[in-house]
């Protein structure tokens, strides 16, 4: 049991920069970026690559790097060619595919075999942490990630990009340029979602072409379950609620895997219909508020004339 | 100040439903003015707010600001002096954000050179206190409440502050009490006219309030189908009733003035 929870402690934190990239993406500017599962694998080739070449550390960075490349160019179709937001994100993630074959050289995968990796370097430092070394290591990316986001949210940048969600008029109207916020805003996000791909892959030792399938749903079912347990009034709640809920979601992988209460091939069911559900939830909510008002109503009229 | 040179709008060209909103028009603002605008529905009053604003870019003309040519001067970059206020009072503020972080984002106005990562600093704050006591609504001791709880007429008043809070070399306000109980636009207006007096900037008012039109500011526009069709200012403004200018109106255009919200108060 304790195995389990150290693993799903490892897992969650792994993955968490993604619904904080959605917190940033999703949230605050309002915009459903399909980059996401593209750039996970992005993030996770570029660093193992590096990694394999003998610089995990620079690997990290510049994985980091492209993930803001990858959102630049997201940012720059649906900004400045009008290409609708949802599309933007589609076809760059298509395009995605083809940029991480050719960083793995051809290959679908890299290894990392008996090679420095981050995590084997900060096992030599920290060895005071022993087996917990990894998870050290992997929360003081994650929550200095989540830090420097808040932060950065509390800049007058940071404010003009809440703004932009918002309302874009009053944006304009404070003399900055929406679409410059939107493109700030979609790059920090795209570095978050390729730092937690830079990890995976270094922690994992391997990248895959095809290991980001899905992820932008299940990050988006980790910021929900965050937000329900958390709630999101602030900026720092919000980013810590990304960070509880890949957590959570882990914890119950993790015990689906062992229970085997639902089978594991009905896990990415079971996340749809969270998220699916999650998200529909206030117009339900309203549908059914309707529908016993007319109830009622109708149950009034006919009261009065018996 | 402001002067607009010829310029024209026509939506939807080469459409069924091309509409020319604005043609030919030709204005010229003194350093100072307080202009009061009236029209029909659809004469292009708020088109040319958008026009002036940059919104959009004329079709043909030339727009000068203080001696300089904005005619393709993008709208953020306008707005670094042109303040701007709708009749929508959702429209000018972020709900989601608290009081201060609004003010602090119209106060970006006055940020260039300054680095995005700065923060608001305590001076920032107390200076937004000050200038938020000065509405009299009590928003000074709610700073870190967000807009979307504010009432209509105390966003309203805000979003006022907000697009003053830097001074502009133009305020250009769009029915911006309309939505308001008359109680409160009373009090939105007297805010208005306090600002604009204090520090001394250069005004265009919307209105559907033809007493309002004729008691504020010094000089009034009557618009009709992308025109000025009269511009009333001294002596001859100061001697005109409500009546007089419905009946100018008439004469001038050749029909009744048909914006039914200036006749209901009227």
């Amino acid at each position: 049991m304790a195995y389990i929870i150290k693993t799903a402690l490892e897992l969650g934190l792994l993955y968490a920069p993604i619904p904080l990239a959605l917190f940033l993406s999703f949230r605050i500017l309002n915009i459903a970026d399909m980059t996401t599962d593209g750039c996970f694998v992005l993030g996770a080739v570029v660093s193992v690559t590096w990694a394999a070449a003998g610089h995990p550390v620079l690997g990290i960075f510049l994985a980091m790097a492209a993930g803001v490349l990858a959102g630049f160019v997201t940012a720059m179709l649906q900004t400045r060619f009008g290409v609708p937001s949802i599309l933007a994100g589609i076809i760059t993630n298509f395009g995605l595919y083809t940029v991480n074959l050719w960083v793995m050289g051809g290959s679908s995968n890299v290894n990392l075999l008996k090679t420095e990796t981050l995590f084997t370097m900060f096992r030599r430092g920290a060895s005071f942490a022993g087996a917990y070394s990894d998870m050290l290591l992997i929360a003081i990316i994650t929550f200095a990630a989540a830090a420097g986001l808040i932060w950065f949210l509390s800049t007058r940048l940071g404010l003009s990009i809440r703004a932009t969600g918002d309302n874009a008029d009053m944006v304009r109207a404070s003399s900055v340029n929406p679409r410059f916020t939107t493109t700030v805003g979609l790059c920090v996000s795209n570095s978050l979602t390729a730092l937690s791909g830079g990890m995976v892959g270094q922690y994992q030792n391997t990248a895959d072409i095809n290991s980001g399938t899905g992820i932008v749903v299940i990050a988006l079912a980790c910021l929900i379950i965050g937000e329900t347990v958390l709630g999101k009034k602030s900026m720092f709640k919000g980013a810590v609620a990304a960070i509880l809920g890949s957590i959570i979601y882990r914890v119950i992988y993790a015990v689906v895997l062992k229970t085997r209460i639902v089978p594991m091939q009905g896990l990415k069911l079971m996340t749809a219909v969270v998220v699916a559900f999650a998200i529909a939830f206030p117009t339900i909510k309203e549908q059914l508020h309707f529908a016993r008002k007319k109830h009622l109503a109708s149950k009034d009229a006919s009261g009065k004339e018996a | 100040m402001l002067e607009l040179r010829n310029i024209s709008k026509t939506f939807a060209p080469g459409t069924v439903n091309e509409k020319k909103a604005i043609s030919g028009l030709s204005l010229n603002v003194e350093d100072g003015d307080f202009i009061t605008i009236i029209g029909s529905n659809g004469a292009g009053k708020s088109t040319l707010f958008n026009a002036i604003a940059g919104s959009f870019f004329v079709d043909d003309g030339f727009i000068f600001l203080g001696g300089q040519d904005i005619t393709y001067l993008e709208e953020h970059k306008r707005s670094r002096v042109i303040g701007r206020m709708f009749q929508d009072p959702l429209k000018g503020t972020a709900p989601s954000m608290t009081i201060e972080e609004n003010l602090a984002l119209a106060y970006l106005r006055s940020s260039e050179g300054t680095s995005p990562f700065s923060r608001i600093s305590a001076r920032d704050k107390k200076n937004f206190r000050e200038q938020l006591s000065k509405l009299g609504m009590g928003l000074e001791d709610r700073m870190k409440d967000p807009v979307g709880l504010l009432s209509g007429g105390q966003r309203q008043a805000l979003t006022l502050l907000m697009a003053t809070i830097v001074t502009p070399k133009v305020l250009l306000l769009d029915e911006h009490t309309a939505a308001l109980d008359p109680g409160t636009a009373e009090k939105v207006i007297e805010l208005t006219k306090s600002i604009v007096e204090a520090g001394h900037i250069t005004c265009l008012m919307i209105t559907h309030n033809m007493k309002q039109a004729l008691s504020t500011g010094n000089r009034t526009l009557l618009m009709n189908d992308g025109h000025i069709v009269l511009d009333v200012s001294g002596e001859e403004r100061n001697a005109l009733t409500p009546k007089d200018l419905i009946e100018k109106f008439k004469n001038k255009v050749g029909e009744e003035l048909d914006n039914d919200r200036i006749l209901l108060s009227t």
